[in-house]
């Protein structure tokens, strides 16, 4: 069984990469394959991903390169870059929750993670093109890898 | 002549950007300045025009880890406006929305933020490698406030569900019951929390605050109260402004206040801890005692242990009012609005946060004035640095920074929320 987490919030524009990419994986309805969405809590994360063996994250990111950019990363290989991450300490971003799962032992076996750069993450704001397309990229690169 | 200067360009682990200069001359400390310089975000400004109606989804936008308190303020603010009081069970809704709240914060701000200064750490993360029950028991504690939130306000970041006159929807005794049995492991891992904050190094240091809170007649304030003080002050929400001004410094964006007779004045948990300490039930007396407290605490280092009472109190109201609970016929009541003024005060995690509106009667907001508890706190805090700072001068520099930054997190503040509105004169030459 592998588990695919988007991360997210869907009314605050390229910030709904996370969900959507979720949703377009779990129409495939593939054997194995569990799908969830979820905002970024550490302690419901490691509940969701515990016992699980391979588990793919799908979140939004700061823009760096471009919007659309897609970012995959192997969480056991080394950290999230900082640059990439929550701008809140109130919010506890992606790379912060997986570090303190690393620190307490509680990270899957295998924990990939795709970051989707965003442009625009204000309230209400659309989805942007570029973003639009990269989460259909995702979703394939997921269920490809997912096997 | 021997001067020291430490300065912290950006503030770690507070909410918002800040930044610190000290000027020590010939062993005295000439200059503290803790500048905000977090853009003034203008709420007081476009809220006129806006339907009252609309304030507290507004207002909550001020701030992701306080957005009920923001709302709170606001509907009750507006409900006195139009001479209505909301009671019974959407009442306890409100309250038991709050307890939500405050578990989250302070069980962030206690594990996340402040902990690792105690411990030495850099950061939660390296802390949780060597303290790791104590944070996995933090991070659930935290998750359980998160579901209040969600099951109450509709959403566990920026709720959506609380509305002037009650909520949009009511959640079913079934749904809170739901919460019960992680509520009472959250009890008992709640005043373990308090033992263990307990048994952190505090530096001995204590000032004499005037503490400013609520004060309700028979329960720990969080929605209503009488605004108090240990020196004289008890007045309405509406007397507020009467005895305490906003004032704009050079070094932040973020306006300042003061008590107009007196100064500077604490706001927060241990002002609602010393001004409401015989409100706690009898076993949350005995659990702040076992941690070393006493009825009244003026270190403000331990503010991390008043905070974890607060938790444990939040977790043992909660279970009571969802016990307690009974399906209410409507959602909401009705609040037809009329030209008045309005204002209220309700105790947000970090302190008193009041709200002042003018509405006319078709519901258009003509004013606002909003008072966040950590631009309220900004005096206080910088007392508190010199205090801090005159009695560590024989630590090195980054030592010393590390206190002043540690001071600084005493207080969890909320740059965002005390940088909401700045007034602009331009004069053109």
């Amino acid at each position: 069984m592998s588990l695919v987490i988007g991360i997210g919030n869907e009314t605050r524009g390229d910030d709904a990469a996370g969900p959507l990419v979720a949703r377009r994986v779990a129409e495939a309805a593939r054997p194995g394959l569990r799908v969830i969405e979820a905002v970024c809590e550490p302690a419901a994360l490691m509940d969701a991903w515990a016992g699980e063996a391979r588990v793919f994250v799908a979140d939004a990111c700061a823009p760096l390169v471009q919007s659309g950019h897609i970012h995959r990363f192997d969480a056991h290989a080394a950290r999230l870059p900082e640059a990439l991450g929550a701008v809140s300490s109130h919010g506890i971003g992606l790379g912060m929750a997986i570090e303190l799962a690393r620190a307490l032992n509680a990270l899957p076996r295998e924990l990939i993670v795709f970051a989707i750069e965003g442009a625009d993450f204000a309230p209400g704001a659309a989805l942007s093109p570029p973003v639009a397309a990269a989460i259909e990229d995702v979703a394939r690169r997921i269920l490809a890898e997912a096997g | 002549m021997v001067e020291r200067r430490i300065v912290v360009e950006a503030l770690a682990r507070v909410e918002g950007e800040g930044a610190l200069k000290v000027r020590i001359k010939d062993g005295a400390v000439e200059q503290v300045e803790l500048n905000i310089f977090e853009p003034p975000r203008f709420f007081e400004g476009f809220l006129p025009g806006r339907d009252f109606r609309e304030a507290p989804d507004i207002t909550s936008r001020i701030c992701g880890i306080c957005p009920i308190a923001y709302q709170m303020s606001a509907v009750h603010a507006m409900e006195a406006a139009c001479r209505v009081s909301v009671t019974g069970p959407l009442r306890d809704l409100r309250r038991l929305l709050y307890c939500g709240e405050w578990i989250e914060s302070h069980v962030l701000h206690i594990h996340m933020l402040h902990a690792p200064d105690f411990l030495g750490y850099e950061s939660a993360i390296d802390m949780a490698r060597d303290h790791g029950p104590a944070v996995q028991r933090g991070l659930r504690l935290k998750k359980i406030g998160n579901s209040i939130v969600s099951t109450i306000g509709g959403r566990e970041v920026h709720p959506i569900n609380a509305r002037v006159g009650g909520f949009y929807r009511a959640p079913s005794r079934r749904e809170l019951l739901g919460l019960r049995d992680e509520l009472l492991w959250a009890r008992d891992a709640a005043r373990e929390a308090v033992l263990w904050t307990g048994t952190l190094p505090f530096p001995e240091f204590e000032q004499d605050y005037e503490f400013v809170a609520l004060r309700h007649e028979h329960e720990y304030p969080m929605n209503e109260g009488r605004i108090v003080s240990n020196r004289g002050l008890d007045v309405a929400a509406s007397e507020f402004e009467d005895h305490v001004e906003e004032i704009h410094v050079a070094h932040s964006t973020a306006l300042q206040a003061r008590i107009k007779a007196r100064g500077a004045y604490l706001l927060g948990p241990l002002a609602r801890y010393a001004l409401n300490f015989n409100r706690l039930p009898a076993d949350v007396q005995e659990a702040a005692k076992a941690a070393g407290l006493g009825p009244v605490c003026r270190n403000p280092f331990r503010s991390i242990t008043v905070r974890a009472v607060e938790v444990l109190y939040a977790f043992e109201e909660a279970l009571r009012l969802i016990e307690a609970y009974r399906e209410p016929e409507e959602p909401a009541i009705v609040v037809e609005p009329r030209t008045a003024r309005g204002t209220w005060a309700t105790e947000a995690p970090r302190g008193m946060l009041y709200h002042r509106y003018d509405i006319d009667t078709d519901g258009t907001i003509k004013t606002a004035r909003i008072m966040p508890p950590t631009s309220q706190n900004q005096p206080s805090i910088e007392s508190d640095l010199k205090g801090v700072i005159a009695a560590n001068l024989d630590l090195d520099d980054a030592a010393l920074q590390a206190r002043c930054e540690q001071t600084i997190r005493n207080y969890d503040p909320c740059i965002s929320c005390a940088t909401h509105f700045l007034k602009l004169d331009i004069e053109r030459a």
